[in-house]
């Protein structure tokens, strides 16, 4: 429904910033993620951010699921 | 340069092997919607539907923005491109979308003023610029997009930029899931939720599914890993039948989702009965301007609509409630392709028939040609 | 350059402003025994043995001056590659420039340098021009034609019908930069690290020539990027092409350029690169010669061919988890969509 992607926070002014994947920069509005810091990493759908993402977290729990091997009794 | 995760074809082979043990236990189909289209169109780029169990079957349901547009909206935009005080903004989603007689991509070869922007914020932009014109955003998507525009429309209202409009088409995705489960149209075992919607909307909004429907869902993200972990999830609650709603989307998706970007909606827009493209009229289905905000709707502005018109022989409608597929339309790449699109499932790039057309040709080729190998089973579960 | 400095309507009259722009600004940096006679027609040499190629290509550009390159650069090289990708070695080249008045002198002299760099680059003469000018807003700044004459040497068969199912499919280098370079430009996004791919490919293909392998095929992959590029081959050869999502190079700056824009980068337009079909034995043998020119480093094996059943897709894509796709051509424009 919708492409969102997660850009890291490199410039932040009041309601804007900017956000950068892979060297590629782009100017972001900050209205709908307000609580966002330098250096976090966003989500970024339509020229703002949407979400505050937290990597760690969603790191360990998709690892966590994928690597169940099919013999695990379930 | 190119470098997949080394262990994702590892993670993914694992996945498909507990999917298959699943599938095995039981002769029954089981027939799961991914609501979302970018969910559609990652399933096809990946090659997903050839790796699932012959008794899986995703179908795709009526989450692309621009599919479900009704075509009187796209007339509108068509009208007000034509008027020389306006200058249209879009996404470049609609751009190619037929209207009843035209397309905004012909209007723009008419030479009348459509521009195509990545945010609402550059369409204000664009209004500071030119006070002297009026600029019509076209504000079509679900709760992902709409808080976007409400979040211009707040810039645009606190800087006094008089000359920012927007043209509201927009969808809540709660009403269709019900209406689709109600009808009976289509049989569902659970739902492969959108899950930057779900940004949104929060995990919890979901508990309908679980209580009223009864119905398991699993909140994904976009990889293709992502999406086989979700219709496993499925799978296991249907056989298990313990319909429960799971985030497999953390980090990302919380519990209340974004109170900012909700709070926003709430403030600029009212719920409001939507028609929807093949899905009819649903009760408070979509988001008008609050009667506050009257000022910044481009509905009012005055316009000499073409009649409107359905092209004849499209099932777009049946394509976007899951009753068929693609193939099953008469239209489909005969008449009906990306480069001459007749429905916007076509057009659009997460429409299911474009999905269909770029990606899952393969199975259509083989099964054409004869080869049952690859090809999916059609029935439903 | 002065603030006066700019094309005029007369700069395409042909009168004494054209002589002028002529004289000062282009025979300086074309500097060539054809066109200095400024005659009518160029009259070359006879040509060497083989079979003559002719090859034309018209050229717009926004923005017209991008990383790595500039409208002038690129037409030379885009007429350049396509003798080179029909195995043909370029003579001589022409190249006409239609240009929007009030154009910024200095923008044209950047057009000159640039296609005067690359011609120089490929080693052949622009023995021929033209400009017109247009009034203004009846162009966009500056359009450029190109004519190349080569001839292709005995002994080399190249064509799309000499693939045969098992050849490869190599790539001289990552793809879609020139493509993610002008999109980046032209939205906005701030990508220090793009540069486009722009460059003349002689070189690089008479060095493969040089290895002996047995080479069925070259294309470059301009509009519609290696996908269309790959289709198209597939279609005319009557086979099957696959892709391996996995081997495919693509820069990390090029792939967010296109998680951004919502554009795939097997579609975007390469400007310096060569598609390779060759025998599936010479394979190792084509990378390493490819690897040893400086346009080659990042060459790879993207790709084989195989037998195609009846009302198959011609091109298909095996995909990084292992799925597979087929690939269609680009449908129009490839418009940048937030669904």
């Amino acid at each position: 429904m919708c492409l969102a992607i997660p850009m890291q926070l490199v410039e932040r002014r009041e309601l804007a910033g900017v956000a950068e994947l892979d060297g590629v920069r782009r100017d972001v509005g900050l209205a709908l993620c307000p609580e966002a810091r330098l250096g976090d990493f966003v989500l970024v759908h339509a020229g703002y951010a949407i979400a505050v993402i937290d990597a760690e977290e969603a790191r360990k729990t998709l690892e966590l699921l994928a690597s169940i091997e099919t013999e695990d009794p379930r | 340069m190119s470098a997949p995760d080394a262990g994702l074809r590892e993670h993914v082979a694992r996945a498909r092997a507990r999917l298959t043990a699943l599938a095995a236990r039981t002769p029954r189909r089981f027939g799961f919607m991914e609501v979302c289209g970018t969910h559609t169109h990652a399933i096809a780029r990946a090659g997903l539907r050839r790796l699932l169990p012959p008794n899986v079957k995703l179908i795709s349901g009526p989450g692309c923005p621009v599919c479900v547009t009704p075509i009187e909206y796209l007339d509108r935009a068509v009208a007000l491109a034509r008027r020389p005080d306006v200058i249209v903004c879009t996404f470049g989603d609609l751009v190619r979308v037929p209207s009843s007689v035209s397309s905004l991509e012909r209007e723009s070869a008419a030479g009348h003023d459509v521009r195509i922007v990545y945010s609402a914020r550059d369409a204000v932009r664009i209004a500071r610029e030119t006070p002297e014109r009026k600029v019509v955003f076209l504000g079509v998507g679900f709760e992902t997009t709409l808080p976007t525009v409400a979040a211009a429309l707040d810039e645009a209202e606190r800087d006094g930029v008089d000359n920012f409009l927007v043209l509201v088409g927009a969808k809540t995705i709660e009403p269709p899931l019900r209406a689709l489960v109600e009808s009976g149209d289509v049989a569902l075992d659970g739902f492969l939720l959108p899950g930057h919607v779900s940004v949104i909307l929060g995990a919890d909004f979901y508990r309908f599914l679980e209580v009223e429907l009864a119905l398991p869902g699993a909140i994904v993200g976009f990889e293709a890993l992502d999406i086989l972990l979700g219709i496993e999830f499925l799978l296991e609650r249907s056989l298990a039948g313990e319909p429960r709603v799971a985030n497999l989307y953390p980090g990302v998706v919380r519990r209340a989702g974004n109170p900012t970007a909700l709070a926003l909606l709430e403030r600029w827009f009212e719920r409001v009965d939507s028609r929807w493209r093949g899905l009819g009229t649903i009760p408070a289905s979509g988001l008008a301007f609050r009667r506050e905000f009257a000022h910044r709707d481009a509905a009012r502005l005055a316009v000499e609509l073409d009649p409107p018109r359905e092209p004849k022989g499209c099932r777009c409608g049946d394509v976007l409630k899951g009753a068929i597929e693609p193939p099953e339309c008469p239209l489909f790449d005969r008449t009906c392709t990306p480069t001459h699109p007749v429905g916007a499932c076509m057009v659009s790039s997460e429409g299911t028939c474009a999905a269909w057309h770029r990606h899952e040709r393969v199975a259509l080729d083989e099964r054409r040609a004869g080869h049952e190998r690859h090809a999916h089973t059609g029935g439903r579960a | 350059m002065s603030a006066h400095d700019r094309i005029l309507l007369g700069h395409g009259a042909g009168g004494r402003l054209t002589h002028e722009l002529v004289a000062r600004r282009f025979l300086p940096a074309f500097e060539n025994p054809a066109l200095a006679t400024l005659s009518d027609s160029a009259l070359l040499d006879e040509l060497p043995p083989g079979r003559p190629a002719l090859t034309t290509d018209g050229f717009v550009v926004d923005p017209p001056v991008f990383a790595g390159g500039d409208l002038g650069y690129l037409s030379v090289c885009g007429t350049v590659n396509d003798l080179a990708v029909s195995g043909a070695r370029p003579l001589a080249l022409t190249w006409a420039l239609i240009l929007e008045e009030g154009l910024d002198g200095a923008l044209l002299d950047t057009f000159v340098a640039g296609a005067a760099r690359a011609a120089r680059e490929a080693g052949v003469a622009l023995v021929a021009g033209d400009t017109k000018v247009v009034p203004r807003g009846k162009g966009d700044r500056a359009y450029a034609v190109s004519s190349g004459l080569g001839v292709v040497p005995r002994g080399r068969e190249l064509g799309d019908r000499t693939i045969r199912p098992g050849d490869r499919v190599l790539v001289t280098g990552p793809i879609g930069d020139h493509g993610a370079t002008v999109l980046a430009a032209r939205h906005g996004l701030d990508a220090p690290a793009l540069v486009s791919d722009v460059a003349p490919l002689t070189s690089l293909v008479e060095s493969l020539f040089a290895a002996n392998v047995a080479v069925r095929a070259l294309h470059d992959p301009t509009r519609g990027g290696v996908a269309t590029t790959c289709y198209e081959t597939a279609e005319r050869s009557k086979l099957r092409i696959v892709l391996d999502e996995h081997d495919v190079p693509v820069r990390p700056q090029v792939r967010a350029v296109c998680e951004l824009l919502g554009l795939e980068p097997l579609y975007l337009a390469c400007e310096g690169r060569a598609l390779v079909w060759v025998a599936e034995a010479d394979a190792e043998r084509a990378l390493e010669a490819l690897r040893e020119h400086p346009l080659g480093r990042h060459a790879a094996a993207i790709g084989r061919v195989v037998a195609r059943g009846d009302g198959h897709a011609p091109l298909v894509l095996a995909t990084a988890i292992g799925g597979e796709r087929p690939l269609d051509m680009l449908a129009g424009l490839d418009l940048p969509r937030i669904c």
